[in-house]
């Protein structure tokens, strides 16, 4: 008895009939984007063929339907991830949007020169990159806890020490997209609170695959990108703790946010609006609907079991396959672990794995993972190649992806 | 296509000219950020001939592949007749077409030769460099 009915979710997925090659796509790249049912597909053809208009203007009805759909979204979104109302969801194109939102708006407010800005090793360039450039812009200095190789988790105790060092915010992945490790986000948000600092946790890669709930967290910021987990690219959400969204400055000025505009000042809006300058991402919106029902449906624990299942099985098949080294916390860790799967083959770069299994109609990663000093400077490769898994892979995908492999070792001669 | 020819793999494997000269007339690092190939070539110049030629760096089987052939080809070639030479000659000398993912892998000790010249010449680096 199979934990999702993985046959009839994949008849959803109109791409995964694709033949690459002459071969059917196996498609292993989930954690770079999500592919997307026709529910979500037609939700987006549906609103600009019967739907179209903009929203918070018009007084006709196209306009007043598109408005009560997009707030809709957000109350979905809210409950989704256990967020106490929509003002607490701003939509934004992706979680780096996200992250830049708080790096730029509540850094210019809260953050001065000397103050600590704490990440941990881990991290992709979204959540290095903005924290980088406000410590740039204010003289704070950037820190970050250090990764424990033997697990592959964040070291618990160089954590606390940083953190009692009072960094003004702490900024941290749910979920590593390289080494699938999933953080202790509720533990470590404890430690933040307790030394004053204000916490975001990165859940672009753990929104889509667990269930999340914010206020069990209770970080005060969760980047999420809808493009990961069923819903179009272009979609993303910043949800904030409704007072520190309320105490901060917008981000983007323009129409939408404000309430009234004079010549020499202007009215903000409410929340979440107040975050949201010009034409926002409508459609995006109500396809992240249609994602989130298709998730809801399916069930969050389901997706996270079958996931784990798939993982466990490709760990232990790739580590018959000779030559090759897998990254990340171990099976025994297998429930602190996400459907991500690195790896390398002795010998062989991982752009050349990577072009093998394409020709056979294998879609996996290559490269740094946009996670360079994680992949270069503490794990010492170069590049990685990568496997990462959503409702609509099975086993018998991890096998024609290692029997694939073993035609890399044949043509390299390894 | 199968870009992974024979002559590939065997250049990977068993790479010609893969070191350092010591007291070379020049030498240049290149990298490719995306993919991680990294290249340093070193040439010896008398007389505007290149009498040796050497690559160091680690990357793909094509980036790794194509150093080791233009390596050989270049010894003897004067710098007037390393000028002309293109992405289409390098890709009749590696014999495969790598397609536009993997042009890079191909193109990069090429390119980190031509900025070597430039720099031997003490010249600006100009445009041809940058079709690599």
């Amino acid at each position: 008895m199979e934990t999702l009915d993985v046959d009839a979710i994949r008849k959803d997925f109109p791409i995964l009939k694709r033949k690459m090659n002459g071969k059917r796509l196996v498609y292993l790249d989930s954690a770079a984007t999500s592919q997307k049912p026709i529910q979500v597909i037609k939700t987006i053809c549906d609103y600009y063929k019967e739907q179209n208009a903009n929203i918070h203007r018009g007084l006709y009805q196209l306009s007043a339907d598109a408005t009560e759909r997009y707030v809709d979204s957000k109350r979905r979104l809210a409950k989704f991830i256990n967020a106490s109302e929509m003002q607490e969801i701003v939509y934004v194109r992706n979680a780096t949007e996200a992250i830049n939102l708080v790096a730029y708006a509540w850094g210019a407010q809260n953050v001065q020169k000397g103050d600590r800005i704490l990440l941990t090793e881990l991290e992709h360039h979204s959540n290095i990159v903005p924290w980088m450039e406000l410590a740039r812009r204010k003289g704070a200095v950037l820190e970050y806890a250090k990764m424990d190789d033997k697990v592959a988790h964040v070291d618990m105790g160089d954590f606390m020490e940083k953190i009692e060092k009072r960094p003004k915010i702490v900024a941290f992945a749910h979920m590593s997209n390289v080494l699938g490790t999933i953080n202790n986000v509720k533990e470590m948000t404890k430690a933040a609170h307790k030394n004053g600092a204000t916490v975001l946790v990165d859940g672009a890669q753990s929104a889509p695959h667990m269930k999340v709930d914010v206020r069990e967290i209770d970080c005060d910021f969760f980047a999420l990108s809808g493009h990961k987990m069923l819903a179009p690219m272009g979609i993303g959400a910043l949800y904030g703790k409704r007072q520190i969204l309320e105490d901060m400055e917008p981000f983007l000025t323009g129409g939408d946010m404000i309430k009234s505009v004079h010549y020499h000042s202007y009215e903000k809006n409410e929340l979440p609006w107040k975050f949201e300058a010009g034409t926002p991402n409508v459609e995006g919106g109500l396809a992240f609907t249609a994602a989130i029902d298709y998730l809801e449906g399916l069930g969050m624990d389901k997706v996270r079991q079958h996931e784990k299942e798939v993982t466990k099985y490709a760990i232990e098949e790739l580590g018959k396959v000779k030559g090759v080294k897998i990254y990340g916390p171990g099976m025994e860790e297998i429930e602190r672990r996400g459907g991500v799967v690195s790896f390398s083959v002795d010998k062989v770069h991982p752009h050349d794995v990577s072009q093998i299994l394409g020709e056979e109609g294998i879609a996996i990663r290559a490269g740094h993972h946009c996670a360079m000093p994680l992949v270069t400077e503490r794990l010492g490769e170069a590049a990685l190649s990568r496997f990462s898994f959503y409702i609509y892979n099975k086993s018998d995908e991890v096998d024609k992806a290692i029997r694939a492999l073993k035609k890399v070792r044949r043509i390299f001669r390894v | 296509m199968n870009i992974y020819a024979e002559e590939i793999i065997s250049h990977y494997e068993h790479p010609h000219n893969k070191g350092k000269i010591a007291n070379a007339s020049v030498d240049f690092h290149e990298y490719n950020p995306t993919c991680g190939d990294d290249i340093t070539v070193y040439l010896d110049i008398r007389d505007g001939k290149v009498r040796d030629a050497k690559f160091d760096g680690q990357g793909c089987a094509i980036s790794m592949a194509s150093a080791s052939m233009l390596t050989d080809e270049i010894k003897g070639k004067s710098m007037a007749e390393l000028e002309k030479t293109g992405v289409k000659e390098l890709i009749e000398l590696i014999g495969i077409d790598p397609g536009p993912a993997r042009l890079k892998c191909a193109t990069l000790s090429l390119k980190a030769i031509k900025k070597a010249l430039f720099l031997y010449q003490h010249k600006e680096v100009d445009d041809s460099t940058k079709e690599l």
